[in-house]
């Protein structure tokens, strides 16, 4: 049988503020910002850290090799064990998932996770050839690296499969925008309609370029520990419940045609004549909700979930999670937000944040920042920490987090809850 | 043994680019040359020099990839060289208006996924001669391929097929 390990609480976050480019600070003095933060809200000192998880995605960014033994030394937290974690736009989701297996196997009483990125090392088009060397580099980059265009062909997909809209993306986008006025942290807070994303220039057909996340600098850091040492640091931890991960194949093109795996709220007849998943959904996210719901004891997700910061690098992706969560059927998505289900004030409010999309994406720091987010709003203190308490989720008992990568090859979620 | 507290670094011409000064902020050049080698999927590199597109199938259960794959993702068995058909059909498609650095003087350009019947998974390729207006899922098109190779996988792109 599988051991569960020890239960991990999380005790404090910090967060700095994304931006497009902000050459003040290096990675090393932003990640320091950002674990200042942290520590002094849980009121921890050095000595109560015994290790650390890096999380960054990309060498050629930092152009530094080694960079998270850097940040150790900066924050002081030489010589105790660290390593770095790295798995696409996953990195952040995945060091998280790392950090918690330190306090799980018992290794660790408390530990640092931090994330960064400094994407602004070069302009923008440099910056997405270096993400599309994530793609397979003999199949797939040559042919014109890009991975809006990827991602466009998998929502030209889901359209023809589903008749989702382009207007149903929009929708998305205006909603993250729109929560991001709230979120001190985001990087591009904007009051826009559908007809304004459409207008935007057009990046990749269907996404324009309001469809598509930016470039960003940033740090974010998660500190986790185990029951005893949470509740001697703070009286509102939040609880680590369970983590679920998925992979799929590098090369999209490879993604078989074969059967949905089924959450308990879906039956095989939801699906019939449906080749899954194809280049219409991503299978990795699905099995990473499988494994953290099957460990959560979540049977219905939509009732089950209070809200949830995912993965919205685009539009499409975040109307193609919400089928993988199970939040509705795979080919309701766009109706999903149609019906205003994932909106703020909706029946599960979605990347309430402002998400990838307007908090923005400095990758490493990108799921290690959804950690917070929840954290604070799981805590109920959004108010301390956004200064407006516009965002916080009034009823927020659990929430879900759902970190990605390449075009959907390591998926994570994890679910977190509210101790009182 | 020689002591010199003379010694001097030389001086030269060269200088750098600085964009600011408070950030000090410079311009750093990195350029690098791979030996980058196919290895086990060289076959469908050459094959492209003689019009041939080259796949993978499974020895053990049958699987057909449009990728080459020496070992199949179903069984873990080994797989044998597959000649694929040089027609097929548009499974999704894309023009990007932007792109990587690299590409950028390429754009707009289309780029599409190729099913082929009786092969279990897809090709990514690049679509010319079609505006995105011309494309739909479905569409057949055909593979050709460069005459001076570059020995990469853009030797092959697709036109629409209007022989059908
Ligand atoms: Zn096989």
């Amino acid at each position: 049988m599988k051991s569960k390990g020890r239960d991990v609480y999380m005790v404090a976050g910090g967060v700095t503020k994304f931006s497009k480019a902000s050459p003040d600070m290096d990675f090393r003095l932003r990640v320091k910002k950002a674990f200042d933060y942290a520590m002094n809200d849980a009121g921890l000192t050095l000595a109560d850290i015994d290790g650390s998880v890096a999380s960054y995605f990309s060498d050629h960014f930092q152009r530094q090799l080694m960079a998270g033994i850097m940040v150790q030394d900066y924050l002081g937290l030489v010589p105790k064990p660290s390593k770095r974690i790295e798995g696409g736009g996953a990195t952040g989701g995945l060091a998280f998932q790392a950090g918690y297996e330190e306090i799980a196997s018992g290794r660790m009483d408390a530990v640092v996770v931090y994330g960064f990125e400094t994407m602004s090392h070069v302009n923008t088009w440099k910056g997405n050839e270096f993400i599309a060397l994530a793609s397979d580099t003999n199949f797939d980059y040559p042919i014109g690296g890009f991975y809006t265009g990827y991602y466009a062909m998998m929502a030209v997909r889901h359209m023809h499969e589903f008749g989702t809209t382009v207007e149903q993306m929009a929708k998305v986008s205006v909603k993250n925008h729109g929560n991001a006025i709230h979120n001190p942290y985001a990087q591009s807070p904007m009051k826009i309609t559908v007809e304004d994303v459409r207008k935007a220039p057009m990046v990749s057909y269907p996404l324009t370029r309001l469809d598509v996340c930016a470039m960003s600098d940033g740090a974010a850091v998660a500190i986790l520990a185990s029951e005893d040492k949470a509740f001697e640091i703070t009286d509102h931890p939040v609880l680590v419940k369970a983590i679920g991960t998925g992979t799929d194949t590098m090369r999209l093109s490879d993604r078989p045609f074969g059967e949905v795996p089924l959450l308990p709220n879906e039956s095989p007849s939801d699906y019939k004549g449906l080749k899954y998943p194809g280049v219409h959904s991503f299978r990795a996210g699905r099995m990473a909700a499988k494994e953290a719901y099957e460990k959560a004891e979540i049977t219905d997700p939509i009732n089950d979930l209070d809200l949830i910061e995912l993965h919205d690098a685009y539009t499409s992706s975040e109307i193609q999670t919400y089928e993988d969560l199970g939040l509705c059927k795979y080919g309701e998505g766009g109706q999903f937000i149609d019906e205003g289900k994932p909106e703020l004030k909706g029946k599960i409010p979605v990347n309430p944040s402002g998400g990838l999309l307007a908090a923005g994406h400095p990758v490493g720091a990108t799921g290690i920042m959804q950690a917070v987010f929840m954290f604070w709003q799981l805590q109920h203190t959004i108010k301390k920490h956004f200064h407006d308490d516009y965002l916080q989720v009034p009823n927020a008992k659990r929430g879900l987090i759902h970190s990605h990568a390449g075009t959907g090859t390591y998926v994570t979620v994890t679910i977190m809850e509210a101790v009182k | 043994m020689t002591i010199n507290p003379n010694a001097k670094l030389p001086e030269d011409e060269s200088g750098t680019i600085v964009f600011s000064t408070d950030p000090l902020v410079i311009k750093y050049h990195y350029e690098i040359d791979y030996i980058h080698s196919y290895a086990q999927d060289s076959e469908f590199f050459r094959a492209l020099g003689k019009h041939k597109l080259m796949g993978s199938k499974c020895k053990k259960c049958g699987y057909v990839y449009a990728t080459p794959r020496a070992h199949c993702m179903m069984c873990g068995s080994e797989t044998e060289w597959y000649e694929l058909p040089l027609k097929g059909k548009v499974h999704t498609f894309t023009t990007c208006y932007f792109s990587g650095e690299e590409f950028l003087n390429e754009t707009p350009f289309n780029l599409i996924m190729v099913e082929f019947e009786g092969v279990n998974s897809l090709f990514m390729s690049r679509l010319i001669g079609a505006d995105t207006e011309d494309i739909y899922i479905g569409m057949p098109v055909k593979a050709k391929f460069r005459r001076n190779q570059k020995m990469n996988v853009t030797d092959v792109y697709f036109v629409p097929d209007v022989d059908k």
